[in-house]
């Protein structure tokens, strides 16, 4: 089991023709993710990377039975192609691109409230399942399948934490990138649910970074939760005001700040790690405490 | 992205919104200019800078002659507030305030909406406001398909105690604020205070805009407003040449890929006992040029005392950012240590050319590593 995506996610890409697209479907088929179809206005009908290509997602939904969409549309057209994915009626959505106005997302905000759809992004490196489905854009082979659930607002940041896990010998249920933006489709409350019902996560991770107050809000359900949960927060040292890279990354006031998180996180019984090397030790070790340490961590 | 004050205004202005009569000066002459063009009587000189405060720091006076307007213009100009030099004042005619109102509207990430506040407590204390007495800020959000509704007016306006015969001309007021919020892809749109004057009139006498910058491709009157945040030459330059950086006050130069990655660089520097320098962020994908280019970036900064590059190779390729490295330090006469971190995609690769450049980089394991080999380099002489 995991959460969101697995090998019998059906996938269809949106923006499969553009230059990122076209090289992250390819790497997403040898990943083995089962991509059903594309979709660019006017290619309906021509083949692409051996997938049939759709001028709209309706068509492609209808004929491919495709039930995940990723999104690899430029950002002018980007909050669109969300729209139109949720019209369709595709149950999950993930969206890539980086620099979506904000106020798009206002608007897209307002339609996700009242769908079925589960918007993960934009601005997020997507999502993986580890030897069952990869939907996104980092790099397939750092992950192993396993029990840790991941959840992180960074792309790099994500890749650090998984591989030293996974040299551990600790693979990873899912790991979902939720996005640097300010105003984003799944927040880390939703994804921690998630993996509280998934049976096959046992203890998840959970790498935030300043800015808002995402980590707040899902610390109130931590503390309800069964499963143990390791935290990390990046930029302690970032100064107020100074807005680092992510839109969403900023301490404004008193506001955000990465205290704040830690304290929020502890408080809710959260182990959190002062380095991404700490992560894995702090997973390892609770593991071990439980005596649920996989026989590949084990040494 | 901020925008000046008399730039929020002139936008405001598109939008109906009355604002006071002025024009922004340069040098005190002209601030004398300006006061004589208003008229020659009461006026004042506001400094135009990215930050809040400036009241309280000094750099708004009043002058009741053209002639005091000079001495006013030559006092804020070339001020310091809060780190940043004034370049530019404001002289606009004075009001005679009778009341002052606060009316503001931020894109909230919480409610995911645009929130708006209104208060019958405007001025330069509204932050002490909101934090004392927030029940005398009056506040909702705005569902963008509705708009900014007649009722949520009335529930603002008679829920911030404002004056009853006030608010049909306020509600003017706000939908001009809430147009120009969402027409310009603005975060953040105030006005403190809306100002009832002694007659009874009306009048915005300060405003504040931000821009989102994800938004500028179709915003391309605002974006010819971009200026470096702090008139920071390195900062102006690394945006020219597309690198997203923040200059920071220490003298460990930080790059890496991925804004999460760099943020916690720079924490685990700190850690290790150094401070950063700058926060450099390449981006996915980077080429060698981009790599170049941005060591050339970190190194314009004198107090630069080491730097260290920290890659973890998703879509960004080890063996290209060796290569950057490789060419930037072939063209420059770098003095100070470099420590490189590569890891991921091309890793091999990359850190073969390291090794075979014959260039004195320092290879680094992790992240921690690193970080500990870049402070103990550069402090080797004490601090």
């Amino acid at each position: 089991m995991s959460i969101f995506i697995n090998h019998e996610t059906r996938v269809l890409v949106q923006g499969l023709t553009g230059r990122e697209g076209r090289f992250h479907s390819e790497q997403m088929i040898a990943y083995g993710t089962k991509v059903v179809g594309g979709v660019t206005p006017g290619k309906g009908g021509t083949t692409e990377l051996g997938v049939p290509m759709f001028d709209t997602v309706g068509r492609a939904r209808a004929a491919t039975g495709a039930d995940a969409s990723i999104i690899f549309v430029p950002p002018a057209g980007a909050a669109d192609a969300i729209l139109e994915a949720v019209d369709a009626g595709m149950p999950l959505v993930i969206c890539i691109t980086e620099g979506v106005p904000t106020q798009d997302m206002v608007r897209v905000y307002e339609v996700l409230r009242h769908s079925e759809t589960r918007l993960i992004g934009p601005n997020c490196p997507g999502v993986i399942t580890p030897g069952g489905c990869k939907m996104g854009i980092m790099p397939g082979h750092i992950f192993k399948p396993g029990i840790v659930g991941m959840v992180s607002r960074s792309g790099t940041l994500t890749y650090e934490v998984a591989k030293n896990l996974s040299d551990r010998g600790l693979g990873q249920s899912t790991v979902v990138g939720i996005g640097g933006d300010p105003i984003i489709g799944t927040p880390f409350i939703d994804v921690m649910k998630a993996f509280e019902n998934d049976p096959a996560t046992e203890i998840c991770v959970l790498a935030g970074e300043i800015g808002g107050s995402d980590e707040e809000t899902a610390a109130a359900y931590i503390k309800t939760m069964t499963k143990p949960v390791i935290g990390f927060i990046s930029g302690r040292t970032a100064p107020p005001g100074k807005r680092m890279g992510h839109a969403g990354a900023i301490v404004s006031g008193n506001k955000g700040t990465a205290q704040a998180k830690v304290d929020a996180l502890e408080a809710a019984g959260v182990k959190v790690a002062a380095t991404t090397d700490e992560v894995g030790e702090l997973v390892e070790k609770t593991l071990r405490e439980k005596g649920r340490l996989p026989a590949a961590a084990a040494r | 992205m901020k925008i000046h004050e008399f730039q929020a205004k002139q936008v405001l202005a598109r939008h109906g919104v009355p604002i006071p009569r002025g024009r922004v000066a340069a040098t005190p002459d002209e601030c004398a200019a300006v006061a004589a063009e208003l008229g020659g009587g009461l006026c004042v000189v506001k400094a135009q800078v990215h930050v809040g405060g400036r009241g309280k720091a000094g750099g708004v006076k009043l002058a009741k002659t053209p002639d005091e307007a000079r001495q006013m213009g030559a006092q804020i100009l070339g001020m310091d507030i809060k780190g940043l030099t004034v370049h530019k004042v404001l002289v606009e005619e004075g009001i005679a305030i009778d009341k002052e109102i606060y009316l503001g509207m931020i894109l909230d990430r919480d409610s995911k909406r645009i929130v708006v506040m209104v208060s019958a407590e405007g001025g330069m204390d509204i932050e002490e406001v909101a934090e004392r007495t927030p029940e005398k800020i009056a506040r909702c959000t705005i569902n963008p398909a509705l708009g900014l509704t007649d009722y949520q007016v009335r529930h603002l306006c008679f829920g911030a105690g404002l004056p009853k015969d006030k608010v049909k001309e306020i509600a003017v007021f706000l939908k001009a604020l809430y147009q120009a919020i969402t027409q310009s892809d603005a975060t953040l749109a105030e006005i403190n205070p809306l100002v009832i004057t002694k007659d009874g009139t009306l009048i915005a006498a300060d405003a504040k805009m931000d821009i989102d910058e994800n938004a500028l491709y179709r915003q391309k009157d605002l974006a010819l407003l971009q200026e470096s945040e702090e008139n920071d030459p390195i900062e102006e330059e690394a945006r020219r040449r597309g690198l997203t950086y923040v200059h920071l006050d220490g003298d460990i130069g930080i790059i890496g890929n991925g804004a999460g990655l760099v943020m916690t660089s720079l924490d685990v520097v700190a850690r290790e006992g150094g401070k950063a320098a700058n926060f450099l962020d390449i981006g996915g994908g980077a080429k060698a040029e981009v790599v170049r280019n941005a060591l050339e970036v970190v190194l314009l900064e004198p107090k630069v005392r080491g730097v260290v590059i920290n890659i973890f190779g998703g879509i960004t390729r080890c063996d290209e950012v060796a290569k950057g490295v490789i060419d930037a330090a072939g063209k420059l006469d770098i003095k100070v240590p470099v420590v490189v971190r590569l890891e991921g995609t091309s890793v091999e690769e990359g850190k073969k050319l390291l090794a075979e450049s014959g260039l004195n980089l320092v290879p680094a394991g992790s992240m921690r590593e690193a970080a500990a080999k870049v402070v103990e380099l550069a402090y080797a002489g004490g601090h």
